[in-house]
C-alpha cells in the first residue's frame, strides 16, 4: 500500500459549462470536445507562492490607490470574507486581485465605449492576500451596472471580478462577485450560467453590519471557496 | 465538503488589472542568474472560425531546469532555482499572440517536460487547462503517462513545435478553443 497525495477536483455541478449560448461569446470560444481528467503530478499539486512583498501599500485600497486630484465619486464600501478550500480549511497568504467598473458603470479599460464618465481618481483596480486565518479585506466603491450588448437592453448587475491563487495551481479561480437584491441578477446570462442554485448563490455577497463602520463605509461580506484541498488516499 | 465556489468569465476589462500592474504577473519568469537553456514560447489564441482571441490572458506553470518548483508541496523545494518564477502571465492584444521568456523545465516525476497552461478569456466562464510538450522530445513525449491518455490523433496539439531562430530557442504553441485542430484541454 503507497499513501498519494490527491487534490480534490471541480465540482462540475456548481461549474458554469464552456457553452452557455445565451450568453453569445461563448459561442465561437466554448471548447467542445471532451475534457480529459488530468492526474495530478507534482505539476498540479504546486503552484506560486505569494507574500507581502508581492502587495504594495495601498493595492488594498481602490478609494486610495489611483487617487489624482480628489476622492473618487461614489458609496463606498469595505469587502471582506475568507478564503477555503472546499475542505473547510482557510488558505493563508491567497493572493487576490480585484477589477470594477467606477459608479457609473464604466471600465477605465479602452475598449469600454459606455457613455458614462471616467472618474479621474478611479481605476477600479486592486490586489489583497489573505492572512494567516484566510481573511482578506479590501475598500473600493460600489460598482454601478453597466450595458454590454449581448441582447436588446442587456446590462451587468453590479459586480467585482476576483481573480484567486489559491495553496496550489488546481485552485486557480477566477469569479465574480455580486450584491444581495440586484434585480438585473435574474437577467443575466452570466450569473445565470450556473444550473445549481446553492452554487449561485456563493456569488452573492451579503451585507454585513458589524463590517460597516460609522459615518463612512457600508460592509459586505464574501467568502470563497476553492477546489483543489489536499486528499491523501491509499492505494 | 463545501460547496465551491463558481467560475465566472474574466470578462473583457481585465487588463488594467491582471496585466497593467505588472509584477509578479509577467510574461518573463526568468531573472538574472537563472539556471538552464533560455527559451520563448510563442503562439496565438485563434476562436471557433479560426479568428484570433485579442482579449484572452494566458498563464503558465512549469518546474524550473532542474524539474524542480518553488513550492512546499515540491520535496526538492530548497532546491528550487530562485531566480526563477514559475508562473508567467501574458495577454494577447497583439492580434491575439502572446509570448513567454522562461527556461526549458527539467522531468518532473519521468514526465516528458512540460509547460502547464491555462486561458482566460470573455466569453469563456471558466478558464481551459492543457498543457505544451516539446516537439524536440519526442523520446520522453512517446512514454509521457499524461499524453498517452491523449487520442493519438490529437496530441499534436499539445506539442509545440521549435522554430528556427538565430536567437533564442523558440517555441511556437497555438491554442486552437474550438473547431477544427482544437486543442486539447484537461479538466481545469
Ligand atoms: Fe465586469
Amino acid at each position: 500500500m503507497t499513501i498519494k497525495q490527491l487534490l480534490s477536483r471541480i465540482n462540475w455541478k456548481g461549474q458554469p459549462k464552456y457553452l452557455h449560448p445565451a450568453y453569445t461569446s461563448t459561442l465561437k470560444r466554448a471548447p467542445q470536445q471532451p475534457l480529459i481528467p488530468l492526474p495530478h503530478t507534482l505539476s498540479e499539486l504546486t503552484g506560486p507562492v505569494y507574500g507581502t512583498s508581492d502587495i504594495g501599500p495601498l493595492d488594498h485600497d481602490l478609494t486610495r490607490n489611483a487617487v489624482r486630484n480628489g476622492q473618487p465619486i461614489g458609496e463606498r464600501i469595505i469587502v471582506t470574507g475568507r478564503v477555503l478550500d472546499d475542505s473547510g480549511s482557510t488558505v493563508p497568504n491567497a493572493l487576490l486581485e480585484v477589477w470594477q467598473a467606477n459608479a457609473c458603470g464604466r471600465y477605465i479599460h479602452k475598449v469600454d465605449q459606455h457613455d458614462a464618465p471616467l472618474d479621474p481618481n478611479f481605476t477600479g483596480a486592486g490586489r489583497v492576500l489573505t492572512n494567516a486565518k484566510g481573511e482578506y479585506r479590501f475598500i473600493t466603491i460600489k460598482p454601478g451596472a453597466y450595458p454590454w450588448r449581448n441582447h436588446l437592453n442587456a446590462w451587468r448587475p453590479q459586480h467585482i471580478h476576483f481573480s484567486v491563487f489559491g495553496a496550489n495551481i488546481m485552485s486557480r479561480l477566477v469569479t465574480q462577485m455580486y450584491f444581495p437584491g440586484d434585480p438585473l441578477l435574474a437577467l443575466d446570462p452570466i450569473y445565470n450560467s450556473i444550473d445549481d442554485e446553492a452554487a449561485r448563490q456563493r456569488l452573492i455577497s451579503s451585507y454585513a453590519h458589524d463590517v460597516t463602520q460609522p459615518e463612512w463605509a457600508l460592509g459586505y461580506r464574501f467568502d470563497i471557496v476553492l477546489c483543489g484541498s489536499k486528499m491523501t488516499v491509499f492505494e | 465538503m463545501l460547496t465551491q465556489t463558481p467560475s465566472q468569465t474574466v470578462g473583457p476589462f481585465f487588463y488594467d488589472a491582471l496585466i497593467a500592474l505588472g509584477k509578479p504577473f509577467v510574461p518573463t519568469l526568468v531573472r538574472d542568474g537563472a539556471q538552464g537553456q533560455r527559451i520563448l514560447i510563442v503562439g496565438t489564441v485563434l476562436d471557433g472560425d479560426g479568428v484570433p482571441v485579442p482579449d484572452a490572458m494566458i498563464e503558465i506553470w512549469q518546474a524550473d531546469t532542474n524539474g524542480y518548483h518553488n513550492h512546499p508541496a515540491d520535496p526538492n523545494y530548497a532546491k528550487a532555482d530562485p531566480n526563477f518564477s514559475g508562473l508567467g502571465r501574458c495577454d494577447t492584444v497583439n492580434e491575439g499572440c502572446f509570448e513567454f521568456q522562461t527556461v526549458k523545465p527539467g522531468r518532473v516525476e519521468g514526465q516528458a517536460p512540460h509547460v502547464n497552461v491555462r486561458v482566460f478569456s470573455r466569453g469563456m466562464l471558466i478558464h481551459a487547462n492543457t498543457r505544451m510538450y516539446f516537439g524536440d522530445e519526442a523520446a520522453a513525449n512517446a512514454d509521457d503517462a499524461v499524453l498517452s491518455l491523449v487520442p493519438m490523433d490529437r496530441r499534436d496539439t499539445l506539442i509545440a513545435t521549435l522554430l528556427p531562430s538565430n536567437g533564442l530557442p523558440t517555441y511556437r504553441f497555438n491554442l486552437v478553443l474550438k473547431g477544427k485542430g482544437e486543442t486539447v484541454f484537461f479538466t481545469p
